[in-house]
């Protein structure tokens, strides 16, 4: 039975969470987000004209993400380069940003984003979401909503929030019995654009996992907005 | 039947000037004010796309953007590097998601399509100002006072979304800036900016004051400042 987090945490709580802008100078728009120990960065290059030519839209731009780990970000030392998951992971956030831009507005252009975690414990992908999403804003390029995202699930036999690495690997008895669900949405319009499932998992308590999830996304947007509001103090 | 407007509902603003917005944002309610750049409309509210500083004039509503990629505008003088030579015309980068494209019958003298080496050639830096918008390429012209290519000077880089701050209101900033220091300074609204003095030491004065300026877009009194700093760096040097 599993009755009390790892962490002491609420079982419908996050991690403390940090989100900043204009972490990386060189780029046009930058941030970083974390989710307790999970440290995600990202970057934003762009727009500008796509080659090879073949590849270019008349009538959208491209949106690229790249997803990756660096090679200290884990335990165990990670090879560096694209992998078979973070090729994955790069595609399913790609999908989970592009309905918050105006990919309209740059035709035959790429908008490339480079998302690092430097540190992982669980959950990178919905950091690395936010954190894009962050940079995207920072950016300014024309969007009409933020991104949020979060993970949640099914621990023993209770619903969480904001998985660490030890509930994603909880066992009973010896067997697996956890189950992850990562959730992205959009911050104001509350419409979900990416839901992966590791796990299994009822009809009924996936819908009640959602309802966590949209809860708690609503935390996350408002620290979004609250980094994208403190850019003036840093400045004067 | 139709439903009753109440007047109050329609002179409701939500937004204060010069606050800073995210996109997705209500930055006015009503039907009496009018979207400018960097916002949208949604039934009765104002939505900014963009994240920038909210500015209401009249009842025009705009956000103008803290950072981001030149947004080319017909008109604008920009400065740009030719980057290929192609065979009715010339390829330049300005900075912006295109490339910008100056023909041949835009370069302001006669010249034969064999010699279009001999007039501009690959990496030569030139001023010109903005024809038109197509949606593949960015038309150039030269044919005006002031534009062509740049031989001598210094040439730095700031961000596109403060360039309306190195010229101030009405210029005032970039002007200061030139008498002070008595050098010759074309901003290009790409955030290139050209600077030709008579001597080195002035140039360089000159490039310090813009990058402050570029620092602290924010801050009040700017030109003051920045007049004082240069008396100050003038008068030590003599």
């Amino acid at each position: 039975m599993y009755e009390k987090r790892f962490d002491n945490r609420a079982f419908d709580e996050t991690r403390p969470i940090t989100a900043e802008v204009g972490v990386i100078e060189n780029a046009d728009g930058s941030a970083l987000f974390a989710f307790g120990d999970t440290v995600a960065i990202a970057a934003v290059y762009g727009p500008r004209q796509l080659y090879p030519q073949h590849l270019q839209n008349p009538e959208k731009a491209l949106l690229k993400a790249y997803y990756d780990m660096l090679s200290f970000s884990v335990p165990e030392r990670k090879k560096p380069g694209p992998t078979r998951r973070s090729i994955e992971i790069s595609d399913v956030t790609t999908k989970a940003l592009e309905p918050a831009i105006m990919l309209d507005k740059f035709q035959n252009c790429v908008i490339d984003v480079y998302i690092q975690i430097i540190q992982a414990n669980a959950s990178t992908r919905t950091a690395g979401i936010n954190a894009a999403s962050l940079a995207l804003a920072h950016a300014g390029l024309p969007m009409h909503d933020l991104v949020c995202s979060v993970s949640v699930g099914k621990v023993g036999d209770k619903l969480v929030v904001d998985l660490t690495k030890e509930e994603e690997d909880y066992k009973e008895n010896g067997v697996k019995a956890s189950t992850d669900v990562a959730v992205a949405m959009l911050g104001k319009s509350k419409k979900i654009s990416l839901l992966q499932l590791d796990g299994e998992i009822s009809k009924e308590e996936l819908l009640k996992l959602i309802e966590l999830a949209r809860k708690a996304c609503e935390k996350i947007y408002r620290e979004q907005i609250k980094a994208l509001k403190q850019i003036k103090q840093k400045w004067v | 039947m139709f439903k009753k407007v109440d007047k109050k509902e329609i002179i409701n603003m939500i937004k204060k000037d010069r606050e800073i917005t995210y996109p997705g944002e209500v930055i006015a309610s009503g039907y009496e004010y009018l979207t400018g750049e960097g916002c949208l409309r949604e039934g009765k509210d104002i939505i900014a796309i963009r994240h920038g500083l909210v500015s209401i004039e009249n009842n025009l509503v705009k956000v103008i953007p803290l950072r981001g990629v030149y947004w080319p505008r017909v008109g604008n003088v920009v400065i740009g590097q030719i980057k290929d030579v192609i065979f009715n015309g010339w390829l330049v980068d300005i900075l912006a998601a295109h490339m910008g494209f100056l023909p041949i019958t835009e370069c302001g003298e006669f010249i034969e399509r064999e010699d279009l080496l001999s007039l501009y050639d690959i990496n030569d830096v030139i001023i010109a100002k903005i024809k038109r918008i197509q949606p593949r390429s960015i038309v150039l012209t030269l044919k005006e006072k002031g534009l062509g290519k740049i031989t001598s000077g210094i040439l730095i880089k700031i961000d596109a979304a403060k360039v309306a701050r190195v010229i101030g209101k009405q210029g005032s900033m970039v002007n200061a800036i030139k008498e002070l220091t008595n050098t010759k300074i074309v901003v290009g609204q790409n955030g290139l900016i050209w600077i030709k003095g008579p001597n080195a030491d002035m140039e360089l004065y000159a490039k310090e004051a813009i990058e402050l300026v570029a620092q602290n877009p924010l801050y009040d009194g700017l030109t003051d400042k920045i007049k004082e700093f240069l008396k100050q760096k003038i008068s030590k040097s003599k």
